[in-house]
């Protein structure tokens, strides 16, 4: 029934190298809200350590899902997580997650949303550890003027950046982002996307990521799973999955300013967009 | 500009508080002298004696002016702490013993409403099968378990607490369920992925998320509670605020009455304000 679907599976399993010791490995993940006709399904993908992936793909077809069970908030109606050889089964500080709203805390100033993250890892440590903790990674997202301030007196970018602090703070193993720049102006936006990276870059975190931005996963990501929705076709309904995965071609070291210079950017930009446009929800 | 409304809305009250102040010297004034003798012979006069009115003393009987009260309420406010017997105190010792019953009542409603409610709020379970209960229980007028209350516990005192006790409970139930149901999903969602242990996220992410709510409830349950204690204290006797207006009503003292029923404003009013600074203290913006 889903023939097509399954070869373009095991074509993207085999584009992974060494898909047995990945560092993330989704096995035939199902998520069903109605019994029977599952937002997605069988859906399989493998991070390795270190490496930045993102997913794209219309609203409504389940990488939220597949984010929060990745996280451990949401629980999968079939399949399996793994990371790092264990199943993940429910929520851990071994994942950091950074929330499209921010998830700030708005009675607590930055310094002390960040420590409250920080004294959930290690509890055992002192204030003043703590606070070196805090102020090391406010620093990192060059927020150290607005450390004592309340998420209610920063602009959408600066919450923004607080959030990333403060997923990065309990140095987790990987991070999840779900979209965490939706919300934000073009410039603004630009902006954190090249912080991001940088800290990324720097601190060799594994990243999973959902965007709705082309650009923005051309960017940042080394892989881009382009997932379509579920769909009713003339062979019955057919779940959402992730229809293919495009390895980035593009150099490493690049930024935003001379992303559309790069050779192979308009032939990978304009693959996305005809996936999204054409294939991506398919009538 | 701010500052400038504020000191013409503070004369506009000032000039409002002096013509209710002129018009209640005038109208007791003239129900006084001027009804009395004015168009009466002597005869008439005399008549209205055998019939137990005396003209001439319908003032001293009458609705007090603002000037005696004025004069009440500076004899009561210069010696507020006098105890001559039972059914002569100071107002302080009086409202002292209000607001003792109400401190109580009000703390014992606390100690109840807020953990409760925190489980009621946690648990949708909780929530539709406690409702019905809380539905039926929260309508009735507090002083209809005063009955109930003197049977069952028998001392006047302690129902007078109890009474306020279940008037204060339901604001304050009602508000910290609705305040712990309706904390923001991402917040918990954070607390889930730091792995944070129940009571410290119930101490550190529901408790300072739903402390607006809470405290709203508190302010309500403590407005209630001061309307009740003064009707309480008129049913139980003995020592209050409301027992001295039921005395002084008894003892056909209007002047009186109407200085407890200031002084019941007054109070009222201060506790509203210190329940409100309470609130912004807790009260965060998103």
């Amino acid at each position: 029934m889903w023939s097509d679907q399954g070869i373009a599976m095991k074509a993207s399993i085999a584009a992974v190298p060494a898909g047995g010791s990945a560092f993330l490995r989704i096995e035939g993940l199902s998520k069903s809200f109605v019994p029977g006709k599952p937002v997605f399904a069988d859906v399989g993908f493998t991070l390795d350590r270190g490496e930045f992936v993102c997913i794209i793909g219309h609203s409504g077809c389940g990488k939220t899902t597949i984010l929060n069970v990745l996280a451990g908030l949401d629980a999968a109606t079939g399949g399996h997580v793994f990371m790092d050889g264990r199943e993940v089964a429910g929520p851990s500080l071994e994942r950091g997650v950074v929330f499209q709203s921010h998830a700030l805390m708005p009675w607590l100033t930055v310094r002390r949303n960040i420590a409250f993250a920080v004294q959930s890892r290690w509890p055992e440590w002192p204030a003043a550890k703590v606070d070196e903790q805090v102020r090391r990674f406010v620093s990192l997202v060059g927020l150290d003027g607005a450390i004592d301030k309340k998420p209610s007196q920063l602009s959408g970018g600066m919450k923004q950046r607080v959030g990333i602090a403060r997923a990065f703070s309990i140095q987790p193993k990987m991070l999840l982002l779900d979209e965490p720049f939706g919300a934000l102006d073009a410039l603004t936006r630009g902006t954190i996307q090249d912080e991001l990276m940088a800290i990324v870059r720097q601190t060799r975190q594994t990243v999973f990521m959902i965007t709705h931005d082309v650009d923005e996963a051309i960017l940042l990501a080394d892989r881009i799973l382009l997932m379509r929705n579920g769909s009713e076709t003339a062979a019955g309904y057919r779940p959402g999955n992730i229809a293919e995965t495009v390895v980035n071609p593009l150099p490493r070291e690049r930024t935003r300013a001379g992303l559309h210079h790069l050779d192979g950017y308009y032939a990978l930009r304009n693959h996305i967009v005809d996936f999204l446009v054409t294939r991506a929800r398919a009538a | 500009m701010k500052k400038s409304l504020r000191l013409r809305s503070a004369l506009l009250s000032l000039a409002l508080f002096l013509a209710f102040l002129a018009v209640w010297q005038v109208a007791t004034q003239s129900s006084g002298a001027a009804a009395s003798q004015a168009g009466m012979t002597a005869e008439q006069i005399e008549y209205q004696k055998m019939l137990g009115k005396d003209p001439g003393q319908v003032k001293a009987a009458g609705f007090p002016t603002p000037a005696e009260i004025g004069a009440t309420a500076w004899k009561h406010l210069s010696n507020p702490f006098y105890d001559n017997g039972p059914n002569d105190k100071g107002i302080a010792i009086q409202l002292a013993w209000s607001l003792g019953r109400v401190a109580l009542g009000f703390l014992l409603a606390c100690l109840v409403a807020v953990p409760l409610g925190f489980v009621i709020g946690m648990s949708p379970l909780l929530q539709k099968a406690f409702d019905p209960f809380i539905q039926v229980l929260k309508p009735i007028s507090p002083l209809a378990w005063m009955p109930l209350a003197l049977y069952t516990i028998k001392d006047s005192s302690t129902s007078g607490i109890f009474v306020i006790f279940i008037c204060s409970v339901w604001p304050m139930l009602l508000n910290t369920a609705f305040g712990v149901a309706s904390v923001k999903r991402e917040w918990l969602a954070v607390a889930s992925t730091l792995e944070v242990k129940p009571l410290r996220r119930a101490f550190r992410v529901i408790l300072p998320a739903a402390a607006p709510t809470i405290l709203t409830g508190m302010r309500i349950s403590m407005g209630i509670a001061w309307l009740v204690i003064v009707a309480a204290e008129m049913l139980v006797g003995g020592t209050g605020i409301g027992y001295f207006v039921w005395n002084e009503w008894n003892n056909l003292s209007l002047t009186n009455v109407i200085f407890a029923i200031l002084v019941i404003g007054v109070v009222g009013m201060l506790l509203d304000m210190a329940f409100a600074g309470l609130q912004r203290k807790v009260t965060y913006v998103e």
